[in-house]
């Protein structure tokens, strides 16, 4: 098997924060920590594109490397894990991370920061399997119930794709295959008509 | 009194480095390797009872079903 991966289809995802929801409610994420987000490049100004982000499970994990206590983990199916008794919430592996993906609860008075808490691909953690500690420290363990990350399930237009990197590699080159390119991509073409027939983009757009 | 002033600075002293002991919390540190609990597989479960091609059979379907190209022809 391949490594789990994510990946994003800009021309689909709509904005909708269906992915956030999913995941804020599947693993109940606790208020102020968002494992997942969707980010929009000029948002408002035609042609704008939104991507979902959540931690990448890269292959060559940054924030594993700069942990100064060594609790990342990668496990066989390359998903990048924590274990949080260990994690002191120095908040390294934030400034190390490209996504942004650590993030932090805000633990006691004073705005202190509490265990890093991040995307798990819906893997759980270093806990038994559906164990009630699992779930309040990491979260649910979709993975163990043969199933996938709640965002990627969940998504309505099927813009983030989860899984094997392999399948879902596949299955988005067989949706550009199909698309086409340009006006003939599902969706903007469709809404707007063809690029001669659209006004110029106005400058000012904000990320 | 030039003991008492020593006896009391030492006092001072290994009051001070007593904060300096490493607590050892996961065992033996190599730095760059985990140091955490270990982790079960997702297969190793009652559900599929450690069979890793039927859990792989699984999460493939689910990954599949994501192509809606292959759901609707």
């Amino acid at each position: 098997m391949a490594r789990m991966k994510f990946l994003c289809d800009a021309e689909r995802c709509i904005e909708c924060n269906g992915c956030v929801t999913a995941c804020k409610s599947a693993n109940e994420v606790p208020w102020g920590v968002n494992r997942r987000r969707v980010v929009t490049l000029n948002d408002g100004v035609p042609g704008e594109r939104s991507v979902s982000v959540a931690c990448m499970h890269c292959s060559d994990a940054p924030c594993m490397a700069v942990c100064p206590v060594d609790c990342f983990y990668r496990t066989s199916e390359g998903v990048v894990l924590h274990d949080k008794d260990l994690c002191i919430g120095c908040g390294y592996c934030f400034y190390a991370c490209p996504f942004g993906a650590p993030q932090y609860p805000q633990a006691g008075a004073f705005g202190m920061r509490g265990k890093m808490d991040k995307c798990t691909f819906c893997a759980g953690g270093p806990e038994a399997d559906g164990s009630e500690k699992e779930f309040s420290k990491y979260g649910s363990n979709r993975l163990a119930e043969g199933k996938l990350p709640a965002c990627a399930e969940m998504c309505s237009t099927k813009a983030l794709l989860g899984g094997d990197g392999d399948v879902i590699a596949d299955i988005y080159r067989e949706r550009v295959l199909n698309r086409g390119k340009g006006s003939d991509v599902w969706g903007w073409g469709t809404a707007y008509g063809k690029p001669e027939k659209q006004a110029a983009p106005s400058a000012g757009g904000k990320s | 009194m030039r003991r008492v002033a020593l006896l009391v600075s030492a006092g001072i002293a290994v009051f001070m480095l007593a904060a300096c002991e490493k607590s050892q919390v996961a065992g033996p540190d190599k730095q760059g390797r985990y140091q955490g609990k270990n982790d079960t597989a997702p297969w190793d479960n009652e559900q599929f009872k450690g069979d890793r091609n039927a859990w792989e059979k699984a999460l493939k379907e689910r990954a599949l079903s994501q192509n809606e190209y292959r759901r609707t022809n």
